[in-house]
């Protein structure tokens, strides 16, 4: 019979859960205000799906471009969201971002410089002005490196590697820890703490086409989910437009927007820069409706408008899910997307080197002279942990959540550029919430049999005497979930996913793990299958609940924005009896000098003076 | 598609041996990519590392034929189609399981490191830095920390001086710390000393095996011996420092 005292026993003030860009921003926050604070990340330190942003942190700081400042960011925010952003989170996101990335700098990140030696900044889809801090396309490894090496500098502060939550622990109904187990050697370990902060990132592995890494499966929103927290506006799944294709073991591997904010063009198999047929009439005032005025915003001039590859990401992956889908695809079921008619050799070399690389080692392709297949993948969920815009506390006392878990900041589509800056702006943000929270707090109780509970349910998986492969389970699911949850959605085909996913549901109770417990694979995917049902449950039960298209979620049923869903966001949450609760809630209205920046026209926001 | 011969070393830190597995191909795959497969439908239970599978994160360090690589940047197409592709751990490294092994040492040598000590931002709390003075700086955080850089390195794997010397890793580590702009600490000491710097006898091992192409031994561990000879044996130096009193520390 196993008992508590015998598992090994950590305690901090506050659990960080996730080693990404939010997770150490948060951590070395709520170390310097003094607490004890404990990391724990699946992975090695510095191997977080941050390392994987490549095109830049959005911030107006005004470097490339003095007209440039937060309204203007904000404002764009908001466009690019589909008005479905929470105002204050997006307040936030735009006025402190650029403190946030000076401060970056202090910690030794070294971001390409301008001419006068600043921070250069580049050009991204949906973003008025070139805003984008960037290292060539390596941005999220200088992100992430760079807090990365402040953290083990960082007095109070301890990061517990190769680390997985099975289960948050509460007392009452606040949190008071987490049981996980170590993987290099199967070993349980129990965490207590006041706060946990989750910043799990997202939950792609459920779809099979991803630029997402292993270890997105969704924990985050799973673990709030069973904890009590809502989730919302999970419908919204941001398809990045430009994954690669070709060949199928790098099917849905990013491939940076970077390259168009460098002035690359999508081009049909026709030849077709197919972009300028599908600007929305939204953006239409602000997007160049010629090829030679397009040419002339690439040559640097300024009354020049936008091309219109540079457009959100939602409407370019529709746009290039409409061309294959008409039969003007690419040989592989993409489109070209061509840098080498644009730019240099050296030029492209020096600000898109890991494209380079990546496209010649696996693809066998070089991009200075040939253009890239791709198409859309996977990439990002706008929705997440239902938070307090300031604290980032979820609805459970003590536990917040940051970064992509956190849901409401980019509404129904986030814009390129805006997640690093979101990970350093509320991963702080989130910590200062934590420590006042953790200041007045008493420590929690431990309750055992939460922890004897989550234990067993994991050991059960490798006592059983026979089982399902957890592999094939996760394959089903992301069948099903790319085929029915993808781009374009339908009623039948939404619940043809609930049907699959409640049998996927049956089967995955019933799954083993052959061998020990030691750095098992087979079982740490057996136990990550729970949280990406459930992960893909509210995705679904979200996108047949909401009866339009906006942004990351377009239904082939409901064409169009529909202002009555503006105003109301999805919430799921664990019912009394076990189910998934479903539920539009109301939103408050905006302040309205944040409405008012919003609606206002460029003119009205350029410039130093609304700095 | 042909299937291809595998063989990958299976065991733990009590012992092990290597399991052959045929592994079904198709256009493009890498190494791990096999290793996908073999865990999928042969062996569940088959511990390796991997994150990002595009080479940017530098998780799938292993030897591919004896080579270190990264197991998601190995296209199996450059191995001819006869030849049994063998997949091990790292040898520098003491082994967890399977094709994991234990890399702890090195997030050790990190934290040693005194870290950048940045001098205070101008007046209109920017730091000016220009694009020349920051290239080379930028070419060492290019750095992935797969560690196949100290996987190879002669001092770390033959000798098993993890006591004396960080490894190439660590010593383009210092050089971007001390080659930064904006860097006021001093380091050279502690890369003579605590370092190591005098170990590395330049047989360019790493530069070979880097992924990112980080030109290791000549852009920063030949400068960074260097200042330390500059500052501990350059003869005009040490008159100098005896009739002034001023000592090298």
């Amino acid at each position: 019979m196993l008992e508590v005292k015998e598992l090994q026993r950590v305690d901090h003030d506050v659990l960080i859960i996730g080693a990404g860009g939010a997770g150490l921003r948060a951590a070395i926050e709520c170390g310097m205000a003094g607490l004890s604070t404990g990391v724990i990340c699946k992975s090695l330190l510095g191997k977080a799906h941050t390392v994987m942003a490549e095109g830049g942190m959005a911030a107006a700081m005004g470097n490339a471009d003095a007209r440039d400042n937060w309204k203007i960011h904000f404002r764009d925010t908001m466009r690019g969201g589909k008005f479905l952003n929470d105002w204050r989170m997006a307040e936030h996101h735009a006025k402190e971002a650029p403190a946030r990335v000076h401060e970056l700098e202090d910690w030794g990140a070294v971001f390409d410089r301008t001419k006068e030696g600043l921070i250069s900044q580049r050009n991204f889809g949906g973003h008025r002005y070139p805003r984008l801090a960037h290292v060539g396309d390596r941005t999220g490894l200088e992100l992430i490196r760079t807090l990365q090496d402040r953290a083990v500098h960082q007095p109070n502060l301890k990061v517990h590697m190769e680390c997985t939550v099975l289960d948050l622990i509460k007392d009452g109904d606040r949190i008071a820890g987490a049981v996980c187990y170590w993987r290099q050697t199967g070993r349980f370990v129990l965490f207590t703490a006041k706060a946990v902060i989750l910043a799990t990132g997202g939950g792609g592995k459920s779809w099979s086409i991803t630029s997402n890494s292993w270890e997105c499966t969704g924990d985050g929103y799973a673990l709030a989910y069973e904890a009590g927290a809502e989730l919302v506006d999970m419908e919204f799944t941001q398809f990045h437009p430009t994954g690669m294709v070709w060949p199928p073991s790098v099917k849905g591997t990013l491939v940076t927007e970077g390259v168009r904010g460098e002035g690359g063009i999508l081009l049909n198999k026709d030849g077709d820069r197919f972009m300028f047929k599908y600007v929305p009439e939204k953006f239409a005032k602000e997007t160049a409706d010629t090829v030679e005025e397009a040419q002339r915003w690439l040559d640097g001039d300024k009354n020049a408008r936008r091309p219109p590859e540079l457009l959100t990401r939602d409407v370019v992956a529709r746009s290039i899910n409409a061309e294959v889908k008409a039969g003007r695809g690419s040989p592989h079921g993409g489109v070209f997307l061509d840098i080498a008619a644009r730019r240099s050799p050296e030029y492209i070399k020096k600000k898109l080197p890991s494209m380079y690389h990546q496209f010649k080692e696996l693809a066998e392709l070089d991009i200075t002279k040939d253009p890239m297949e791709v198409g859309p993948t996977c990439h990002y969920f706008m929705g997440g942990v239902k938070v307090d815009p300031d604290s980032q506390m979820s609805r459970v006392p003590g536990l917040f959540a940051a970064g992509e878990v956190s849901g409401g900041m980019h509404g129904a589509n986030r814009l390129g550029g805006n997640s690093l800056s979101d990970l350093i702006v509320f991963g702080k943000l989130a910590g200062d919430g934590a420590v006042a929270y953790c200041k007045a707090t008493a420590t929690p109780k431990l309750d055992e049999e939460q922890v004897l509970t989550s234990v067993r349910r994991a050991t059960a998986i490798l006592n059983r005497e026979t089982g399902e492969n957890p592999y094939l389970i996760h394959e089903d699911l992301q069948k099903s979930m790319q085929d029915n949850v993808g781009i374009i959605r339908t009623k039948v085909e939404l619940e043809t996913a609930l049907t699959d996913l409640e049998a996927l549901g049956a089967r995955a109770a019933k799954v083993k793990a052959h061998g020990t417990s030691q750095y098992n694979a087979g079982w740490h995917e057996a136990i990550d299958l729970r949280a990406m049902l459930i992960v893909s449950e509210a995705v679904t039960r979200g996108a047949l609940l909401r009866e339009e298209s906006r942004g990351g979620h377009t239904r082939d049923d409901f064409a169009g924005e529909r202002d009555e869903w503006v105003k109301v966001n999805v919430v799921s949450r664990k019912g009394a009896d076990g189910k998934m609760e479903m539920e539009s809630v109301v939103r408050p209205p905006g302040p309205p000098e944040l409405v008012a920046i919003a609606n206002a026209t460029l003119e009205e926001l350029e410039g130093k003076q609304n700095g | 598609m042909a299937e291809r011969n595998f063989r990958v070393w299976r065991g733990d830190a009590d012992g092990g041996e290597f399991v052959n597995y045929k592994v079904e191909m198709e256009p493009g795959m890498v190494v791990l990519d096999a290793i996908h497969r073999i865990q999928t439908h042969q062996a569940n239970d088959l511990a390796v590392r991997w994150n990002c599978k595009a080479g940017k994160c530098g998780s799938c360090s292993c030897e591919v034929n004896g080579k270190p690589k990264l197991s998601c940047m190995t296209r199996v197409n450059d191995y001819a189609p006869e030849e049994t592709i063998t997949v091990q751990p790292l040898k520098t490294f003491p082994i967890v399981k399977d094709l994991v092994t234990d890399v702890s040492w090195n997030y050790e040598q990190k934290a040693k490191i005194q870290p950048l000590q940045p001098r205070p931002r101008e007046a209109d709390g920017t730091h000016r830095m220009q694009q020349e003075d920051v290239d080379r700086i930028q070419e060492f955080r290019k750095c992935i920390e797969c560690f196949l850089c100290q996987d190879v390195c002669h001092v770390l794997r033959n000798q098993d001086r993890k006591d004396a010397f960080v490894g190439p890793r660590f010593m383009i580590h210092l050089a971007q710390l001390e080659m930064h702009p904006l860097d006021t600490a001093d380091r050279i000491p502690a890369i003579k000393n605590e370092y190591g710097s005098g170990l590395c006898n330049i047989t360019r091992c790493c530069t070979d095996v880097c992924p990112e192409h980080i030109g290791i031994t000549d852009n920063a561990i030949i400068p960074l011996k260097e200042r330390v000879v500059d500052r501990y044996y350059d003869p005009v130096m040490m008159i100098w420092r005896a009739i002034t009193g001023a000592g090298a520390k």
